[in-house]
């Protein structure tokens, strides 16, 4: 009863406050008197049926877990609520589970059906929380039921739940080892997953389970290295770690052979990255020449040529430096530190410098990493030497470690500043700060041999210092200096000497007595006096400065016994009685070494060599050295000691493994989610290498592109020959090759329509050719002109073929090679009739065409085939295409270039021809002897009343580089006869001109041919993916971009297409290619208009791109790689859209 | 990775725990509060312990101090980074970070934490993914949830955390579409005594505040970027447009966001806007000594100087001080010795100073050093490197929106040494 009114007052409370007042709990208990009646109370709330109380329950109870309160009493009352329908009440309601279940599993149990049941819920985000949360209870008898949950959330739909799966992975490994297995085969899974979101997580759960399966990254790499800069920040850090590492394993040293690039100062690096010290000068000189000669020995080994995969990474990398979380900073610059060749790992001081800037607990870090770093590459942060001055508001530990920094960086040139720097220092009212500037001094000191007599001398002023901590500092480090040179410096002994009656810290007056005991010849009238007054004042004295008086008195009774005989006596005695057995044990040992007794053995005779050996001098050295074992940035670095977990770094290999791990397989079967980037895979692997590569048939045509355009061309040569009797028969074997193939994987089916438009490119023939031959005689010269062309054509077909086999298959770059296959296929091109006899022109023939020409790209028409076919029949064939190019915007209107489009340029006129008139056009059709010339159509009309002989060229006057690829002789041209011939030039990418002498039986004449620019390329077929890739890979110089208004007549798709590709010899991106996105996008209200092509003569993508926008506003980009004809292109299209 | 995050008061009470993976007593935290104990400061409090079975990283943030436990190897930036993330996050929130604030939203704060790790890797961190998640507090919608029953917590996954700008939310919708954007910079110098400069360098940031609709993909570029040393974005910006054209295209998060960062280097184009006369001096006998400062412009571009203060930590020795201020006033706190001197504008023909005696404690030897003066002052209406915004483009909208810039000069960490 009592509790319910209390629950009532409680409720009325908090709606009228709005916000409930679980904040102020325990105070608000002033309602409830006992712990056990609040949670009584809070039970009753849940059971209510009302949300509201049961969400003001959970919340206080949410707010008991967060101070820390037990609330495990609570659980079979709040594990009922865990189907609640309210989200909130139901995530608090999580929240608890997780903290509890693990200590009352029988119950925690029951709620594991309903995560069951939220796995299969259509809302993402459901799915997701379910996972997360049974994935996070720690209970170990649903572990087959997690693991099943997790396989089956790595392949859900939504790379949401795919991530919390990967998350999920180290829960369950940390639960139950036993599952390693699995896990690894579900986190190769995901390693898969082409998506952003997943890589982190995934890589994270890498690392947890199984960081040694360093095999699972090779396929991965690339992909991982590509999207790095996508991945959010947190993936960035794990990542790039994680990839230092798999790189260490991978790739070799790339400053093996920097000794040869560098003269002095580079060796270090070479011999191990452990021990340089580069800063002790002096007597290295000797070893220095000696490593030379070692260098140069070892630099006749083969050149040092670093792997794309390598370079790729560093250059994936670099970007991510300017990113505003000091983690992926510091990931990126330890990931340079490691694996960058020397000369380029000084980008990251800039960055790092700019850390420093950063919160305080970042200073700390950074500068951690900074002075190890700056151990081994001091050069790279010297002109950031006043980054590290100190600020007297700086914590103290951000001081001693600026002052760390500042000391590495000293070298002769800068020595000057810091020390001044260091004076300013030494008056600093944190005297720990004060004494690690004097140990920095010291370390300047000892490092540097040009300051060590002024370091000395203002130490020694320091002597006389107020403070006695400064003092005492002082002595000691001038202690460690005095061992390098002692006889030059008795005086300051002396004065040390004098020190003894003020200075009280014990280290100091040990280092003093340590002094005199070891130079006691320098002062030798001194040392027995200071053995006096220590004597007087052994009992008061430190342990440490106890040992040092005996070992003084040893070393005084060894050396001048007539005046300390007695005394040593004494103080040795002293020392027999001391409390510290440590000191008793020292005093017993030295008199029976040192006082010559009857039984003392024969070491006593060498007493003096034991005690007054000569000491080498100490190495003030940084505590930072040697510290770059640990990977840079990591925790273990920064405590100097291995972290659990810590994966060590491995040291680079001797020899590179086999780097053709990383290539990815074109046929992977991947998942169905990422079907749409299998083209994206492909292409990433191209851009490691030359896109085409120049040199030709190394590589012989793979399983897949062979079969593909076997069948292809199987189809095509039989319907060719059957053309002739049955059209229909013929169209139905094309179609189904085609449907078949469309069936197939993505790429084979796209080279076998390459195959097949290929060869198709010479069917739209009569269109062009009708164009150029002017006027009436058309049917005439086709007649005559026909069987001399169509006798080069079947040779040069063949050619044909299997060159652009050849080249399809470097594209693929496959490794496998097969002969015969190249031999069959040549076969049966081989016998492929020559030439194609005409199609009839019917319905069928239509919609096999746009059968044919869907999605893909065709060569402009060739003209240089003759079929008769006249002209009507033609361009209404087009008509009617372009009908179907405008209602579906799959089908790629450039197969469409009318003829008419195929400009004619002139020669040589009428006129000053004699009679003689040459024209000549770009034809756009691939040169068959040699695919890197551009194929220039010329035509010849002979209007002259006599006949023109033996019609040929002579003296090319060409460019470097330039190639002419010279046409057949005309032996005869009649009086009004006209005559075309084909001839191929290799422009070398630019637009001079070809001059050459044009020749007939009297006469020459000097002629020269010039490109426009867009026929220096050939169109290549691409996806919107693709396009995007590589346009992306495109940018900044390679990318021009212009924004012009369409005029009216072009506004529409067809037009700026047709004027596009008339401009240019390019073909058409088929947008929205719907069937390949796993996101079908709708159509944009104003299309872009993609189109790709490549320069005949470097194989240099040239990527065009239009997005139109309202009112005919339009922006034109040209990617190419070539920044001269992208310019040029923009002008050319430009003036092609607007006239 | 992160285990748990503890929330400390300055006086070692531990009023939060959030575990992600299993629990561990919150007696790992007496470590931490040893070390607390040692150090004279909170800053002095060290970032990393190491415990037998435990890592500590600890932030220390708006009087609080952020612990996290760690059991195995982790970068320790990441967890730095990502503590500081959480203050912002509870900044962001509730408009402060602070104990009180924390205690009152307690359950909230919880479910933030809750969301933005997994297993103890940051799975949202993003302010607005967490916003649509779960919706700060606003009186009007308290109110709300409590008559309706509907609650802060979303139920459909945010569009960012599955877009590839997860810093954006989709449908964001103003009537007034407006961007502005504030240069900010500051000076970071050490003057020696004579006033001549040890070092000095600019770090600027433009924040930006953008209220537009849609997707808007802003393109803002500067009449002379080549100033810039060194840059760091806000994820938005493409690298790649800014490496090869020096001009900043993104599409912005909603709200208020830091755009980049910059520095500027070269020391020679560092103007030091003010100079400061100073003369602080013990006498070697007798406890007395004396302090005359007196501040003036130097290169303020014609601009006027304002809000200038200067901070002195006196000497620990110092018993008492008898100043007077020709502008301004000064107050003097003798627990923490530390004096400030609030000038306000500078007018230079009447150059402010402050001068008087300092009196030592009885006894006490003459400080060593004298102590460094710091300086606080602004400058309106001036980017001190002489960076200027050109203009700033949008793209993918229609409308046209409402811009502005603004430029400020302050003093970042500006000390004179004495």
């Amino acid at each position: 009863m009592s509790a319910s009114s209390a629950f009532n007052d409680e409720k009325g409370g908090s709606s009228n406050v709005g916000e409930p007042e679980y904040g102020h709990d325990p105070a608000s208990g002033g309602i409830f008197s006992s712990d056990y009646k609040r949670h009584d109370d809070l039970k009753e709330m849940l059971d209510s049926n009302k949300d509201s109380l049961k969400l003001e329950a959970m919340k206080r109870i949410v707010a008991m877990i967060a101070r820390g309160k037990n609330a495990s009493d609570l659980f079979p009352a709040v594990v009922k609520n865990v189907a609640c329908k309210n989200i909130e009440v139901k995530k608090l309601v999580y929240v608890y589970l997780v903290r509890y279940a693990e200590e009352q599993q029988d119950l925690a149990l029951l709620s594991i059906s309903t995560f069951q049941r939220g796995l299969k819920d259509p809302n993402q985000l459901i799915r997701a929380s379910a996972l997360r949360v049974l994935s996070s209870i720690r209970v170990t008898i649903i572990v087959p039921i997690m693991m099943l949950a997790i396989k089956e959330a790595a392949s859900d739909m939504s790379p949401y739940v795919r991530k919390t799966a990967a998350h999920a992975i180290p829960k369950l490994y940390s639960l139950d080892p036993e599952q390693k297995d699995c896990l690894i085969e579900v986190i190769e899974k995901l390693l898969a997953d082409k998506t952003t979101l997943v890589a982190g997580s995934v890589v994270m759960a890498f690392e947890e389970v199984c960081p040694e399966r360093i095999d699972l990254i090779h396929k991965n790499y690339r992909k991982l290295c590509n999207l790095l800069i996508d991945v959010e920040e947190w993936g960035q850090v794990v990542i790039i770690n994680m990839l230092t590492r798999y790189a260490r394993t991978q790739f070799l040293n790339p400053n093996m052979n920097e000794s040869l690039l560098e003269e002095g100062g580079g060796e270090k690096a070479f011999y191990g990255s452990d021990n340089d010290d580069d800063t002790d000068d002096e007597e290295d000189k000797e070893e220095k020449e000696k490593k030379k000669t070692e260098a140069t020995a070892i630099v006749k080994r083969k050149p040092y040529v670093m792997d794309p995969d390598h370079r790729l990474l560093l250059r994936n990398t670099k970007p991510l430096l300017q990113s505003r979380n000091a983690a992926v900073v510091m990931a990126v610059a330890q990931l340079y530190f490691h694996l960058a060749p020397k000369a380029e790992v000084g980008v990251i001081a800039k960055a790092l410098v700019r850390l420093m800037r950063s919160h305080s607990e970042v200073q700390y870090v950074v500068l951690q990493n900074v002075a190890t770093m700056s151990i081994k590459r001091r050069g790279m942060f010297e002109p950031y030497l006043k980054s590290f001055y100190i600020r007297s508001t700086d914590p103290t530990q951000i001081k001693v470690l600026k002052l760390e920094v500042l000391t590495n960086l000293a070298n002769e040139t800068n020595i000057s500043t810091i020390l001044r720097e260091f004076q300013t220092y030494i008056k600093s009212n944190d005297k720990d700060f004060v004494a690690a500037t004097i140990q920095a001094i010291g370390r300047c000191a000892t490092n540097i041999g040009e300051v060590r007599d002024t370091c000395l001398n203002g130490l020694v002023q320091l002597l006389s210092n107020r403070d006695e901590l400064v003092v005492a500092e002082s002595v000691v480090v001038i202690k460690k200096l005095l061992q390098m040179q002692p006889e030059q410096h008795s005086d300051i002994i002396k004065h040390m000497a004098k020190l003894t009656d003020n200075i009280q810290v014990p280290m100091a007056r040990a280092s003093i007595l340590w002094l005199i005991g070891e130079y006691c010849e320098h002062v030798p009238k001194i040392a027995p006096d200071v053995l006096r007054k220590m004597a007087k004042t052994f009992t008061n004295e430190e342990d440490i400065v106890k040992l040092q008086i005996i070992n003084l008195a040893a070393k005084l009774y060894l050396t001048n016994s007539k005046q300390t005989k007695l005394l040593t006596q004494y103080v040795l005695n002293l020392a027999k009685y001391d409390q510290n057995y440590d000191i008793r044990d020292r005093a017993r040992f030295i008199r029976q070494l040192i006082v010559p007794t009857d039984k003392s053995g024969a070491l006593s005779k060498y007493a003096k060599k034991l005690f007054l050996a000569l000491k080498p001098a100490p190495v003030l050295e940084s505590p930072f050295k040697d510290r770059d074992h640990f990977q840079l940035g990591s925790l273990s670095h920064l405590l100097n000691a291995k972290a659990g977990g810590y994966q060590v770094l491995p040291d680079w290999p001797e020899a590179a493994p086999d780097p053709s791990v990383r290539n990815v397989e074109v046929k992977e079967s991947v998942p169905e989610w990422t079907k749409c980037s299998s083209r994206e895979k492909r292409k990433e692997k191209k851009a490691d290498k030359p896109f085409y590569s120049d040199s030709e048939g190394e590589s012989g045509p793979t399983e897949s592109a062979d079969s593909a355009s076997d069948t292809a061309s199987g189809s095509e040569s039989g319907s060719g020959s059957e053309e002739s009797g049955s059209g229909s028969e013929s169209e139905e074997s094309n179609e189904e090759s085609e449907s078949a193939s469309e069936e197939d994987e993505e790429e084979e089916g796209k080279k076998k329509k390459k195959n097949v438009e290929k060869i198709k490119a010479r069917k739209p023939v009569p269109e062009s050719e009708s164009e150029p031959s002017s006027g009436e005689d058309v049917k005439k010269s086709e007649k005559k002109s026909k069987p001399r062309i169509g006798s080069s054509e079947s040779e040069s077909e063949e050619d044909d073929d299997s060159e652009s086999e050849s080249s399809e298959s470097e594209e693929e770059e496959s490794e496998e090679e097969s002969e015969e296959e190249t031999k069959k296929k040549k076969k049966t091109t081989a016998s492929k009739p020559p030439s194609k006899p005409p199609k009839k022109e019917n319905k069928k023939e239509k919609k096999e065409m746009s059968l044919l020409d869907f999605d893909d790209f065709d060569p402009a028409p060739s003209p240089s085939q003759v079929t008769p076919l006249n002209n009507f029949l033609s361009s209404s064939l087009v008509t009617d295409l372009e009908g179907l190019s405008l209602t579906d915007n799959v089908l790629s209107p450039t197969t469409i270039v009318p003829s008419g489009n195929l400009k004619t340029y002139e020669l040589l006129h009428r006129i000053t021809g004699e009679g003689l008139s040459v024209e000549y056009c770009f034809s756009r059709q691939p040169f068959s002897p040699d695919p890197h010339m551009v194929a220039v159509k010329i035509q010849f009309t002979n209007s002259a009343t006599s006949e023109a002989k033996s019609l040929h060229m002579e003296d090319a006057k060409l460019q470097s580089g330039m190639r002419i690829k010279e046409f057949p002789e005309i032996e005869v041209l009649p009086a009004g006869e006209t005559v075309s011939v084909v001839m191929g030039i290799d422009f070398c990418d630019s637009t001079q001109a070809a001059n050459f002498q044009l020749c007939t039986h009297t006469r020459k004449f000097f002629v020269s041919i010039q490109p426009p620019v867009g026929e220096l390329m050939m169109p290549i077929f691409m996806t919107e993916n693709e396009f995007k890739k590589e346009q992306g890979q495109l940018m900044g110089m390679n990318e021009i971009t212009e924004k012009l208004t369409l005029e009216e007549k072009c506004q529409g798709e067809h037009a700026v297409v047709q004027r596009v590709t008339t401009a240019a010899n390019l073909s058409r991106v088929p947008c929205g290619s719907d069937k390949e996105c796993s996101h079908p996008v709708p159509p944009p209200p104003f299309p872009i208009h993609r189109f790709a092509g490549k320069t005949v003569t470097s194989g240099s993508l040239v990527l065009v791109s239009v997005v139109t926008k309202e009112d005919g506003a339009a922006q034109l980009t040209v990617n190419c790689e070539k920044m001269v004809i992208g310019t040029m292109l923009v002008k050319d299209i430009l003036q092609a859209l607007t006239q | 990775m992160i285990n748990s995050l503890f929330l400390i008061n300055p006086s070692g009470e531990i009023f939060l725990e959030k575990h992600w993976k299993s629990v561990v007593s919150r007696s790992v935290c007496d470590y931490f509060l040893e070390a607390k104990e040692k150090a004279l400061e909170p800053e002095d409090v060290p970032p990393v312990i190491h415990t037998p079975h435990h890592y500590l990283i600890s932030i220390y943030r708006d009087k609080l101090f952020f612990l996290s436990v760690i059991q195995t190897e982790v970068p320790p930036l990441f967890v730095i980074e990502f503590l500081h993330r959480v203050a912002e996050m509870i900044q962001d929130y509730f408009g402060e970070c602070s104990e009180t604030v924390v205690k009152d939203h307690m359950v909230m704060v919880y479910e933030l934490l809750e969301e933005m790790l997994d297993n103890g890797f940051p799975l949202a961190t993003e302010s607005n993914v967490l916003k649509e998640m779960i919706r700060p507090p606003t009186i009007l919608r308290s109110v709300v949830n409590t008559l309706t029953g509907t609650s802060n917590v979303g139920d459909t996954l945010p569009t960012g955390q599955l877009s590839t700008i997860p810093w954006r939310r989709a449908g964001v919708r103003y009537t007034n579409n407006e961007a502005y954007f504030d240069v900010v910079e500051e000076i970071d110098a050490i003057l020696d005594q004579s006033g001549t400069t040890v070092f000095a360098e600019i770090q600027g940031v433009v924040e930006a505040c953008v209220k537009l609709s849609g997707m808007p993909d802003l393109t803002l570029s500067f009449m002379n970027p080549r100033l810039l040393d060194d840059v760091s974005f806000h994820p938005c910006v493409r690298y790649k447009l800014w490496e090869s054209e020096r001009v900043l295209s993104f599409i912005p998060p909603d709200g208020n966001f830091t755009l980049m960062t910059y520095h500027v280097n070269a020391q020679n184009l560092v103007a030091i806007p003010v100079y400061v006369k100073q003369s602080i001096s013990f006498f070697e006998c007798g406890s007395d000594g004396r302090l005359d400062v007196t501040v003036g412009p130097k290169q303020t571009m014609g601009k006027t100087v304002e809000g200038v203060m200067v901070t002195v930590h006196l000497p620990k020795t110092i018993l008492s001080i008898n100043l007077t201020a020709t502008q301004g006033s000064y107050t003097y706190d003798n627990g923490t010795k530390l004096l400030v001197w609030d000038i306000g504008k500078l007018n230079p023909q009447k150059l402010p100073n402050l001068r008087g005696s300092l009196s030592l404690q009885a006894g006490a030897p003459k400080p060593e050093e004298n102590p460094s003066l710091n300086i606080d002052l602004k400058i309106q209406q001036l980017a001190i490197s002489g960076l200027k915004v050109n203009r700033l483009d949008m793209f993918g909208e229609k409308y046209k929106p409402f811009k502005g810039v603004k430029y400020i000069t302050k003093a970042g960490k500006f000390q004179v040494r004495t």
